[in-house]
């Protein structure tokens, strides 16, 4: 029987592993932008499952508006990915360090 | 259910900025190069109409609720529009020349502005977690493009790379935050979480644990310390005009969310979350105030400068008492109007083909024009905390509200701090009054933007000699 903390434990471990990955990961912006995604998707595990174990349908709907919000941000993510790849022809995250103070 | 259930008129404001917006999204597409300036003009009759809308068609005197719940006009709601949509129509006059002089004018910038405007309304009107973070998303996707606007700057792109990864973290945290104070209360609405906290019969662990995540949100929107890393390189990078408003309006978001979500949703947990933003503001004033010394670049300075101050509006906030809220918020409406107008000098001091980032730029103001140096004397020593200014009261407030609460040595912290912090804001006046100039050129800027730097140069010295209307203002907003 799946009880509600076997989905709470899944989605934090994926939460955990989005967070490692964004601060872990220092070679290429697209595997920040996966992690990104990742993250938002361990969130709507966290809804639906509380919707589904609360009886209450509001979660469902919450994932709904988190899945569109996800779109617009992956396609604003990338646009400005371009506008970094042109500058500089590299996407290294070790290389985003021009700026110090 | 039918159309008057949801009770539209409370967001008529944001009805007409949308359409607005939208409206000038499509006449810019057959507009010719000879009529660019139409969106500018446009956008700022747009935000003359959203201002008598909010003030005489859908204000209100008491609370009112639209959308099922969901939305929320109150007195305080009017008064953070009344003031975003002035400080976004300044920032819009003071942005032109510039963007026009590195062929950034365009209607797009207009539209990016206008729905970052737009979130921040539905922000400051939300009564859901729902709500709360759709205007976030809003604000802050609208931010991120106009952060990476000029497309010709490596830096930037770059600032805006780090603003999208890190604002998208915070956005993470504060969702899976909601999700588990979901999980915990079952509700969105701010108003029945409000409710079912002071019932008290809530899994308190799991309280804590969703409510450690949105303070964690909540501290990266505002750029709180130690989430604070984002700020100077964003500040820095971004086109000057972007700062400005970056660095003005979204504050007025901040505490909206704050004060909706902490002090009004989750006011039942005040305990919880007073601790957590004590560790958050006394790092905010003393990193700011002490990083600031060191930077050159005039715009890191004013960033880590933001840091402090949002220290300050930290310490009304955690105060917990209607005292606290009240001097949170006139703190963030002052600052607004402060950091407006130093953003717009490092304008005024641009022109084509260059920009007047560095402190050293400041050198000898007052030999090329004894105004304008005395307008930036003016702002910088209101945002020091100086008397006369307007800054100074501000800051009193807060810490009379921080002592009230017996936490003398949060206040203590909070003025040994400022006054490491006039350092550097001195320092600017001195680099004016005292060293010889650089660069000799005149002064470029066109008549408009001299006289509203004027007049917000003169707004920070008369609200500081008559305190009493912004003050009663703020009152009336939080009785």
């Amino acid at each position: 029987m799946i009880t509600l903390y076997h989905v709470l434990a899944l989605s934090g471990v994926l939460f955990a592993l989005s967070v490692a990955g964004i601060f872990l990961n220092r070679k290429n912006v697209i595997l920040l932008l996966m992690c990104i995604e990742l993250m938002l998707l361990s969130v709507n595990f966290n809804f639906i499952a509380f919707s589904r174990f609360l009886g209450d349908i509001g979660g469902q709907v919450f994932v709904f508006f988190i899945l569109t919000v996800a779109a617009a941000e992956s396609a604003i993510g990338l646009a400005i990915l371009v506008v970094l790849f042109r500058q500089r022809r590299s996407i290294n995250v070790e290389e985003l360090n021009t700026m110090k103070g | 259910m039918t159309l008057a259930d949801l009770n539209l008129q409370p967001t008529y404001a944001e009805i007409f900025v949308l359409g607005a917006a939208c409206f000038i999204l499509l006449l810019d597409l057959f507009l010719s190069e000879r009529w660019r300036g139409l969106a500018a003009t446009l956008s700022l009759a747009t935000l003359v109409g959203a201002a008598l809308i909010t003030a005489f068609v859908s204000g209100v005197d008491v609370r009112v609720t639209a959308f099922n719940g969901m939305y929320v006009a109150d007195p305080m709601g009017d008064l953070l529009k009344l003031f975003a949509y002035a400080a976004v129509g300044v920032s819009l006059l003071y942005s032109r020349e510039y963007l026009a002089q590195r062929q950034l004018l365009r209607g797009e910038y207009y539209v990016l502005v206008l729905l970052a405007l737009l979130g921040i309304m539905v922000i400051v009107s939300a009564n859901s977690l729902l709500t709360i973070f759709l205007g976030i998303e809003l604000m802050s996707l609208s931010l991120y493009a106009l952060v990476a606007f000029n497309r010709e700057s490596g830096v930037a792109a770059e600032a805006a790379m780090k603003y999208f990864v890190l604002g998208a973290i915070a956005s993470g945290t504060l969702l899976y935050g909601i999700s588990i104070v979901y999980g915990v209360t079952g509700t969105f609405s701010l108003d029945e979480l409000a409710y079912v906290l002071r019932q008290g019969d809530v899994d308190n662990i799991g309280l804590l644990f969703g409510l450690a995540f949105i303070v964690v949100g909540v501290a990266f929107k505002f750029g709180a310390v130690p989430f604070h890393m984002w700020i100077p390189d964003v500040y820095h990078g971004a086109p000057t005009t972007v700062t400005l408003f970056l660095g003005s309006v979204p504050k007025i978001a901040s505490f909206a969310l704050a004060f909706r979500v902490l002090a009004y949703g989750l006011g039942g947990a005040q305990e919880a979350w007073t601790d957590m933003l004590t560790v958050l503001a006394v790092l905010s004033i003393v990193l700011g105030n002490v990083v600031a010394i060191a930077q050159t670049n005039i715009k890191r300075m004013l960033a880590y400068s933001t840091i402090s101050h949002v220290g300050f509006i930290l310490l009304g906030i955690l105060a917990g008492t209607n005292e606290g809220y009240r001097a949170a918020l006139y703190y963030t409406l002052v600052y607004v109007v402060m950091a407006v107008g130093s953003f717009g000098m490092i304008l005024l001091l641009s022109r084509k083909g260059f920009e007047a980032e560095e402190l050293d730029d400041f050198k000898g103001l007052n030999a090329r024009s004894p105004w304008f140096a005395a307008v930036m004397l003016m702002f910088m020593f209101s945002t020091a905390g100086v008397p006369p200014f307007v800054g100074f009261f501000a800051k009193l407030y807060v810490i009379m509200a921080v002592i009230d609460q017996g936490m003398l040595w949060l206040a203590v912290v909070a003025v040994l701090f400022s006054v490491v912090g006039a350092f550097y804001y001195i320092r600017v006046v001195k680099l004016m009054y005292f060293d010889e100039p650089q660069d000799t050129s005149p002064l470029m800027a066109g008549a408009s933007m001299r006289l509203v730097l004027s007049l917000n140069g003169l707004a920070v010295l008369v609200l500081g000699l008559m305190p009493g209307g912004l003050v009663d203002a703020v009152a009336r907003a939080l009785p």
